[in-house]
């Protein structure tokens, strides 16, 4: 217990609320607790941090793919950042299929020019990574079920695209995804 | 944190006394699972799962240390020094065949640990927190089998990963970043590898650790027992020492045949032929399934395909999470002062309802999702939820419940007929 020392040598013990002493040493609680606490967040930042991607993982990869022997109807696979990528080259029948839904329609409306290149509306470049779970949905080699609407479709939970790679039935949210990517000829293309 | 008649320690030898002067720990173990700690004297075989699932978590720390002396959590190297350990290291097979099926029958002990405590109402005051430290045991270790299996990086291996992972990309905003911070990378790959095998060999002593806490808690009031009365005579007890270790050796043996039958006939037959194929991130296999202790909560998972406010695939995430952190309020769901579901006549028929219904689920769990599974998930994963927000608060209030017996000791000794007397009067004086 604090106290206050006399001259003549007798204690008074100090007041239990209030007074100078009580006060600053509240202020040292505190400021100690404070100090301590920010001091923890700050040593917690790098041990949560660390988790997340690293640099050479961040680091920008782009892949350059030739894309003069895919015939009209066939498609692809290859890989984006060890990601599977679709490259395909659609028929004129299934650029008119895809045109021809009105886009209220769709869960995540989006027409095939918006996710094609001017001028290329054939080429149709997106993520193989189906947008519900992660699965890489079939419809790329010859032979393999393109779902109802003649796209891909994910056989994990039965989502099904479209010719323009949206999502029309299941239980996926989005289109599949179209990465960054730029024609560097006609017959080479860049992505990321 | 005892009865008062439970027997005290006494040490006898020198030594003891001398040790327990200093570190009580032969005290701490005798009134934890010794003669220290009374029993209801009525505890049926159902009680034996708590011993056994104790038994498959020290199985799993031990073969999993010496199988971690074999492993190279590296994406090249991992599925390599598996086939490594099943092929050159001495009795490589057998270790790591009793580390993957000791996780089956660890969740299936687990299981039906879990369903007693349904049926005779162990989740009840004053057990609340027994109850949900046993829940987090189970998180805990669906999050370290989970993470084991991705360790041999097989196709299953990283499909599982890679959906499991994609969970937490459903949140909304922060549900990508998330992502990204799990797995270290876009997709699953040598960071999410190592970082899983660090987190797989911490997890069992986290749950070591809360098994502690769980006993703990539990001794407080002491064990329930199949007529859900609580003790109040010595009569009611048995010392835990020898009467319940040799039961639960008895029942040890009886896990160890089965569990031995299965290691050394049909060490393959709970797992996925797919996860013998090394991961291939530019394939999915045709049909991805987890482990089938999962199968139920995958099975609510997909239940959900239409979006409604929200995205169908956040939907199921949300339901599949539920369907567990709800088991956390079921102490207050179910407010039947009448523990044991020997004395509720209605409640005992939704219980065999839900035990199929969750049987259900896994069974379609492990299915395509196709028609007409989705359908049935559907169906079930609504009488899930049902039966627990609906049909438990609604039973609690309006079912009439059977005559409960005076005492333990009486409806061990006099058979049930006996004590037909309505819940809180005396009985009558035996003739
Ligand atoms: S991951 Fe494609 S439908 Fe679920």
């Amino acid at each position: 217990m604090a106290t206050v020392e006399h001259t003549d040598g007798t204690a008074e013990a100090a007041p239990p609320t209030g007074g100078e002493g009580h006060r600053r040493r509240d202020f040292i609680n505190v400021a100690a607790v404070s100090f301590a606490g920010v001091g923890g967040l700050a040593v917690l930042y790098p041990l949560i941090n660390q988790m997340n991607p690293s640099a050479d993982v961040l680091a920008l990869s782009s892949t350059e793919v030739d894309i003069s022997r895919i015939q009209p109807g066939q498609a692809i696979k290859t890989i984006f950042r060890k990601q599977p990528v679709f490259i395909r080259n659609l028929t004129p029948a299934e650029i008119q299929q895809a045109n021809s839904v009105p886009v209220g329609d769709l869960r995540d409306p989006q027409t095939l020019a918006e996710r094609t290149r001017d001028g290329k509306a054939n080429w149709l470049i997106t993520m193989a990574v189906c947008t519900h779970l992660g699965c890489v949905p079939l419809g790329a080699a010859e032979g393999e079920n393109r779902g109802e609407y003649g796209g891909y479709f994910c056989p994990c939970h039965g989502s099904h695209y479209d010719t323009a790679a949206r999502i029309r039935k299941g239980p996926a949210p989005k289109n599949l995804e179209v990465p960054e990517f730029e024609f560097l000829s006609d017959t080479v293309v860049k992505i990321g | 944190m005892s009865f008062p008649w439970a027997q005290a320690y006494e040490p006898k030898a020198p030594l003891m006394k001398w040790l327990d002067q200093r570190l009580p720990l032969p005290r701490l173990v005798w009134n934890s699972v010794g003669g220290g700690y009374e029993v209801p004297r009525n505890l049926n075989y159902m009680w034996n799962f708590a011993v056994l699932a104790g038994f498959a978590l020290m199985l799993q720390i031990v073969t999993g240390i010496v199988l971690a002396m074999h492993y190279a959590p590296a994406g090249d190297l991992a599925f390599e020094s598996v086939e490594h350990i099943m092929r050159d290291v001495n009795q490589g097979w057998l270790l790591r065949y009793a580390h993957a099926n000791g996780a089956s029958f660890f969740f299936i002990v687990t299981y039906l640990h879990i369903f007693r405590g349904l049926y005779y109402g162990s989740y009840k005051a004053p057990r609340e927190l027994v109850w949900m430290l046993g829940l987090v045991i189970f998180l805990l270790m669906m999050a370290t089998a989970f993470m084991g299996y991705v360790l041999p990086w097989g196709q299953m291996s990283f499909w599982g990963a890679k959906v499991i992972t994609s969970l937490f990309g459903a949140i909304p905003l922060v549900g990508e970043p998330i992502q990204a911070w799990l797995l270290g990378g876009f997709a699953p790959d040598q960071p999410a590898l190592n970082r899983f095998f660090s987190l797989h060999y911490l997890l069992p002593f986290v749950i070591a650790g809360v098994v502690i806490l769980h006993i703990w808690a539990l001794h407080i009031p002491g064990s329930n027992n199949p007529t859900g009365v609580d003790i109040k005579s010595p009569q009611d007890t048995v010392p835990f020492h020898p009467y319940y270790t040799a039961k639960d050796g008895f029942g040890l043996g009886v896990f160890l045949i089965l569990f031995c039958a299965t290691l050394f006939f049909a060490p393959n037959y709970l797992g996925h032929a797919d996860n013998y194929i090394p991961a291939n991130p530019l394939s999915t296999p045709a049909h991805i399934v987890p482990e089938w202790y999962f199968w139920p909560f995958y099975a609510i998972l997909r239940a959900f395909t239409v979006d409604f406010i929200l995205p169908a695939k956040l939907w199921g995430v949300v339901a599949m999470f539920a369907s567990i952190l709800l088991l956390f309020f079921l102490p207050w769901l179910d407010t039947s002062p009448v523990r044991s579901g020997s004395y509720r006549p209605r409640f005992r028929q939704f219980f065999w309802i839900l035990i199929l219904d969750v049987l259900i689920l896994g069974w379609v769990g492990g299915l395509p999702a196709e028609e007409p599974y989705v359908m049935i998930s559907q169906i079930a994963t609504m009488y899930y939820f049902a039966h627990f927000l609906i049909i438990l608060p609604l039973l609690s209030k309006l079912e009439r419940t059977l005559p409960l017996p005076n005492s333990i000791a009486e409806s061990v000794l006099h058979g049930e007929k006996r004590e037909s007397v309505p819940y809180g009067v005396q009985a009558k004086p035996a003739e």
